[in-house]
C-alpha cells in the first residue's frame, strides 16, 4: 500500500466542531487513507497463539470473522464484566454530560465527534445495554441500546485504535471514567476475533521472543550500547563500560528499546550511561528483559502479563537487589499500576536504597523499582553530581509531561528537578497543557505508525501548538520529555507543526551538564551540535 | 427526536396521573399501594446495583493521579490530587462528593487563529453543583412531612432556606436554585450541539421528570394550594403504616406523586446510579501507593510466558560469540 499523503497544517487545521446531520448510530464509519493502521499481521498472530490469524486488512469488504464472532465477543465482554468493577462501573454511570467530550486531543484534532470520549464509550456502552440491561433488552433505542452487528464492530476498531489511553478524560470526569479502560476492553475484545494492529502485534511477538519490541537478538544490544560508548568517549574522552547480564550486580536496569535502538532515544541512553558510570553505580542491562515497554498494555491484561513477567524473572536470575527504570511512558504506566499486581511479589529483591546517597525509596518499597527521575534527583539533591548547566545554554527546554508517569503515578516534580539543575533557560508550556492537563504526543498506545500519520497529526496538534506558544514566546527550540514513544513521535510531530523544535530526553540534557571525572573539555553536546560560546573561540 | 420522545414520555405520565386523580380506585393505587411499592423498587433496586458493582473486584489500582506523587521527602507531595494513604482518599472523595472537584476543572477549547484555546468554563460546575445540594435540601425538607413532631434540625433547615422571607409563603432558595440548575442543564443539553449529539432519551427524560416534579411541587406551593394537614396525614399514614385517602390534596399533587413514584421506580435502572456508583469508581477511591503496596488481583492466572531458559536456548551460539555469559554451556 502506497503512502498517504498527510495533509498541509494549514489545511489540516480547518477543524469543524459541528456534528455530523445523521445521529451516530446512523453515521457509517469510513476508513480513510491516513486514518487507520494497518491489521495485526498473521505471522504475529500465530507466534503468540493469538486467535484467527489472517491476511485482511481495515478497509476490506470481508474481514474474515469466525462464523460465530458474535457469541465470541458477547462471552468475552459478559467475563470482563464480571471481572474488571471498573469497566462494570464505567459502563453504568456515565451521565453523558460531556465534560470529557473536547479534552481529548484527538476530538480536538479532528472535530469528529465519536472522537469525544463519552461517545467512544458509547459505542461500546450500547451494545452493552443491548445483551446486558433490561431496560436495553426491552426498549432497545430508546434505552440507547443497539445489535452487535459487522458495522458496530468495524466502528470499535477504527474508533478503539484511535485512542491513545492517555486518561486525560478521566481527570475531568465527575466520576473518573477512564477511556483508556474501555478502550482496552474494546481492544481485547476485537483481539478475541482476530482484529489487531500491526504496529502492536509485530512488537509484541518480538517482545515475547527476543525481550524487546524491536527484536533485536542478544548481539545487537551489545553491539548497540558499545556503539555508544564508543560515541561517549569521542565527545568526552571518558570510557564507560557496558554490563550486560552481569550476575551480582546491586542494580537491574530496563529501559524501552527506543532508547537504544534510535535517535534521539540514544542520546537519552548516553544519558544513563554517561550519569551511572559517573557515580561508580554496580548496575546490569539484560538481553533477556531488554525493554522495559509493554505493548501488551495496548492488547490486553493478559498480555501485559505475558510480557512483563521477564522484568522480575531476570531480576532474580541475575540476583540484583533491585531495579531501575529508564525513561518511558507506557512502560511506567506498567511497571507502577501493574508489574507487583501481575507478577510480584518481589520478595527475592530489597527494598530499594540508592547505594551512592544512602536514600531509601520509600515509594518503592513493595514494588523495589525505581524511577530513575526519582533517583536522579535525590542524585542532585543529595549533592552526588557535578553539573554545570551552562552547557546547555545554546537549548531553550520545555518539558513535555508524558501521559503515563502523568496520571497514572504522579511524577510531576522530580524531571523539573533535573532539568532546572542541568539547564538554565526552562519555560513551562500554558497551564492547561502540562502535569495533569498535559496532552497527548497523539501516536501512543500503538498509534506511532506511519500509514495513520495524519491521526497522528491531528491528535498531537494540541500538543504541537502548546509548544509553537512558547517557541514564539520564549524562543524554545528544545521540547525535553521522559517516553520513548514521545521521543520518536514528537519528533514527527514538530516538523509537521514547529519546524526548527527538537525533541530529547531528560537525562540526555542532564549528560550534556554533567561534569565527568577526567573528562576532556566539551565543546559539543551530545548530538555534536557546538555548545554556546565554544564554537566561536575555536574560530578566533 | 430523542427530546420528542422524552417529552412524550413525561406528557403520557402527566395525563395518567391526572386519570388517576379522578378515580377513586386508581387514587387509591397511587397514595396507598404505590408508595411501598415505588419505595421497595427504589432501595431494592438500589442495594441490588450496588451489591452488583461491589461484587465485581478490582483486578488493578488503577487511580487517576491529577498532582504530584508522594516519592522523596524533600518533594512536596498533592495528597488530595494524588492520594497515598486512606485518610487522603477520604479528602479526594469528599472534595469529589461534596464540591465536584474534577468537574470544577472543565475547561472548553475553541480554535482561535489557527490555535486551540482553552478558556475557563467553570457553569457546568457551578450550576450542577447548586442542583445537586438543593435537590439535597429539598428532600431533607421534606422529611417534615413524615416525622411528628417536626425535628429541630428540619425547622431550622426551612427556616435557613427561607431566609430573605421573599413572599407568603416564603419562597425557598433552594426552589430558586434546583430551578435554575435543572434549567441551565436542559438548555445546555439541547442548545449544545454536541451535547445534542451525544443525547440519549433518558438524558432528558431525567431532566424533564426531575423538571416536572419541582413544577408541581412550587405550583402547589405558590399557586394551587395543597392542604399540608392532609398532605402530612397522608405522609403520615405511609410511615405508620396506615394509609389513609387524602382529601382535598389537589390533582397537582396527583402529577406530583406520580412523577416521584415514576423517579423512585426507574432510579435503579438509570443513570441516576452514578448517586451510588461515584463511591466505588477505582480511579478516585483508590490510593496511588502502587509502589508501596501490593495489590492483589483475586483472579490473578498464570499465563503463556517466555522463560530466560528458552530465550537461552534460542539464543545461546550467539550470545556466547558475543562474549556474553550463558547459564548453560
Amino acid at each position: 500500500m502506497a503512502a498517504v499523503k498527510t495533509p498541509k497544517p494549514d489545511e489540516l487545521i480547518a477543524i469543524r466542531y459541528a456534528p455530523p446531520e445523521t445521529p451516530w448510530m446512523e453515521t457509517p464509519t469510513v476508513f480513510r487513507p491516513g486514518t487507520w493502521s494497518y491489521s495485526g499481521g498473521a505471522k504475529s498472530l500465530t507466534a503468540l497463539g493469538l486467535p484467527n490469524p489472517r491476511a485482511w486488512q481495515p478497509p476490506d469488504e470481508d474481514w474474515k470473522l469466525p462464523a460465530n464472532w458474535q457469541s465470541i465477543i458477547l462471552e468475552g465482554l459478559r467475563e470482563r464484566l464480571e471481572k474488571y468493577r471498573s469497566f462494570r462501573l464505567f459502563m453504568d454511570i456515565c451521565v453523558r454530560c460531556g465534560a470529557c467530550a473536547d479534552k481529548c486531543h484527538f476530538y480536538i484534532g479532528s472535530g469528529d465527534p465519536k472522537n469525544m470520549p463519552v461517545l467512544r464509550a458509547e459505542l461500546l456502552r450500547s451494545v452493552y445495554r443491548r445483551y446486558f440491561t433490561e431496560s436495553g433488552k426491552r426498549f432497545g433505542k430508546l434505552a440507547g441500546a443497539r445489535d452487535l452487528t459487522i458495522d458496530v464492530l468495524k466502528e470499535w476498531f477504527y474508533y478503539f485504535y484511535q485512542c491513545t489511553e492517555c486518561r486525560r478524560c478521566s481527570v475531568f470526569c465527575p466520576y473518573g471514567i477512564d477511556q483508556a479502560e474501555i478502550t482496552t476492553m474494546g481492544r481485547e475484545l476485537l483481539s478475541l476475533v482476530g482484529c489487531n494492529i500491526n504496529w502492536v502485534m509485530e512488537p509484541v511477538a518480538n517482545c515475547f521472543r527476543t525481550g524487546n519490541h524491536l527484536g533485536i537478538q542478544p548481539g545487537g544490544v551489545k553491539d548497540m550500547l558499545e556503539f555508544m560508548a564508543d560515541d561517549i568517549e569521542d565527545k568526552t574522552g571518558v570510557h564507560v563500560e557496558v554490563p550486560l547480564n552481569k550476575k551480582g550486580a546491586e542494580i537491574l536496569f530496563v529501559t524501552p528499546s527506543g532508547d537504544y535502538f534510535a535517535d534521539p532515544g540514544t542520546y537519552t541512553c548516553m544519558g544513563y550511561m554517561m550519569l551511572f558510570h559517573e557515580i561508580g553505580l554496580n548496575y546490569t542491562f539484560s538481553t533477556y528483559a531488554s525493554d522495559g515497554g509493554n505493548f501488551g498494555l495496548f492488547t490486553s491484561h493478559e498480555m501485559i502479563k505475558r510480557l512483563n513477567a521477564k522484568i522480575y524473572a531476570e531480576a532474580k536470575r541475575l540476583g540484583v537487589k533491585w531495579i531501575l527504570g529508564g525513561e518511558c511512558g507506557h512502560m511506567w504506566r506498567v511497571l507502577h499500576q501493574y508489574m507487583d499486581t501481575m507478577n510480584g511479589p518481589a520478595d527475592f529483591l530489597q527494598e530499594p536504597v540508592s547505594p551512592i546517597t544512602g536514600t531509601r525509596f520509600e515509594n518503592a518499597r513493595a514494588t523495589r523499582i525505581v524511577h530513575i527521575a526519582e533517583f536522579t534527583s535525590d542524585l542532585i539533591r543529595s549533592g552526588k553530581l557535578k553539573l554545570d548547566p551552562s552547557r546547555n545554554d545554546h537549548l531553550r527546554v520545555t518539558y513535555h509531561d508524558s501521559c503515563n508517569p502523568a496520571r497514572a503515578m504522579g511524577l510531576f516534580e522530580e524531571p523539573r528537578y533535573i532539568i532546572r539543575h542541568a539547564c538554565n533557560h526552562f519555560h513551562e508550556m500554558a497551564e492547561d497543557t502540562i502535569r495533569e492537563k498535559t496532552l497527548c504526543c497523539g501516536g501512543g498506545a500503538g498509534l506511532g505508525n506511519d500509514e495513520n500519520m495524519e491521526m497522528r497529526m491531528r491528535g498531537g496538534m494540541p500538543r504541537a501548538m502548546a509548544v509553537k506558544q512558547v517557541k514564539e514566546k520564549h524562543g524554545v527550540n528544545r521540547l525535553a520529555c521522559m517516553c520513548a514513544i514521545d521521543r520518536a513521535t514528537l519528533t514527527s510531530l514538530m516538523d509537521y507543526w514547529v519546524p526548527g523544535v527538537t525533541v530529547m530526553g531528560v537525562h540526555e540534557l542532564l549528560a550534556n551538564a554533567l561534569i565527568m571525572k577526567g573528562e576532556k573539555e566539551r565543546t559539543t553536546d551530545l548530538r555534536g551540535e557546538p555548545l554556546e560560546g565554544k564554537a566561536a573561540d575555536e574560530a578566533l | 427526536m430523542n427530546l420528542i420522545a422524552a417529552l412524550i414520555a413525561v406528557l403520557i405520565l402527566t395525563l395518567s396521573a391526572l386519570g388517576i386523580a379522578f378515580s377513586a380506585t386508581l387514587s387509591f393505587l397511587l397514595t396507598a399501594i404505590l408508595p411501598y411499592a415505588a419505595f421497595t423498587v427504589f432501595i431494592g433496586g438500589f442495594i441490588y446495583r450496588i451489591v452488583k458493582w461491589a461484587k465485581a473486584p478490582v483486578p488493578f489500582r488503577i487511580t487517576t493521579t491529577c498532582g504530584q506523587q508522594t516519592s522523596l521527602p524533600w518533594i512536596k507531595n498533592n495528597p488530595l490530587e494524588s492520594p497515598s494513604n486512606v485518610w487522603s482518599v477520604m479528602g479526594r472523595m469528599a472534595l469529589e462528593l461534596f464540591l465536584f472537584r474534577s468537574l470544577f476543572r472543565n475547561t472548553d477549547v475553541a480554535i482561535v487563529g489557527q490555535r486551540p484555546v482553552y478558556g475557563s468554563a467553570k457553569w457546568l460546575w457551578f450550576f450542577g453543583l447548586l442542583f445537586h445540594w438543593s435537590l439535597l435540601i429539598i428532600v431533607l425538607r421534606h422529611l417534615r412531612f413524615f416525622i411528628e413532631p417536626i425535628t429541630p434540625w428540619i425547622k431550622s433547615l426551612s427556616t435557613i432556606d427561607g431566609f430573605f422571607e421573599i413572599g407568603v409563603p416564603t419562597l425557598y432558595l433552594s426552589d430558586v436554585a434546583i430551578v435554575a440548575g435543572l434549567t441551565f442543564l436542559f438548555l445546555r443539553r439541547m442548545t449544545v450541539p454536541r451535547l445534542r449529539y451525544i443525547s440519549l432519551v433518558t438524558d432528558y427524560f431525567a431532566l424533564l421528570l426531575l423538571l416536572g416534579i419541582v413544577t408541581t411541587g412550587l405550583l402547589m406551593r405558590h399557586f394551587f394550594p395543597a392542604d399540608l394537614l392532609h398532605v402530612k396525614n397522608l405522609a403520615l399514614g405511609w410511615v405508620t403504616f396506615a394509609p389513609a385517602a387524602p382529601k382535598g390534596v389537589g390533582t397537582v399533587f396527583y402529577i406530583h406523586l406520580s412523577f416521584v413514584f415514576t423517579l423512585l421506580v426507574w432510579f435503579p435502572s438509570s443513570k441516576l446510579m452514578h448517586m451510588g456508583g461515584i463511591f466505588l469508581s477505582p480511579t478516585r477511591n483508590l490510593a496511588n501507593d502502587n509502589r508501596m503496596k501490593r495489590h492483589l488481583n483475586p483472579w490473578n492466572a498464570p499465563v503463556k510466558v517466555h522463560t530466560y531458559e528458552e530465550y537461552e536456548e534460542e539464543f545461546r551460539d550467539k550470545m556466547k560469540l558475543a562474549g556474553l555469559p550463558v547459564e548453560k554451556e
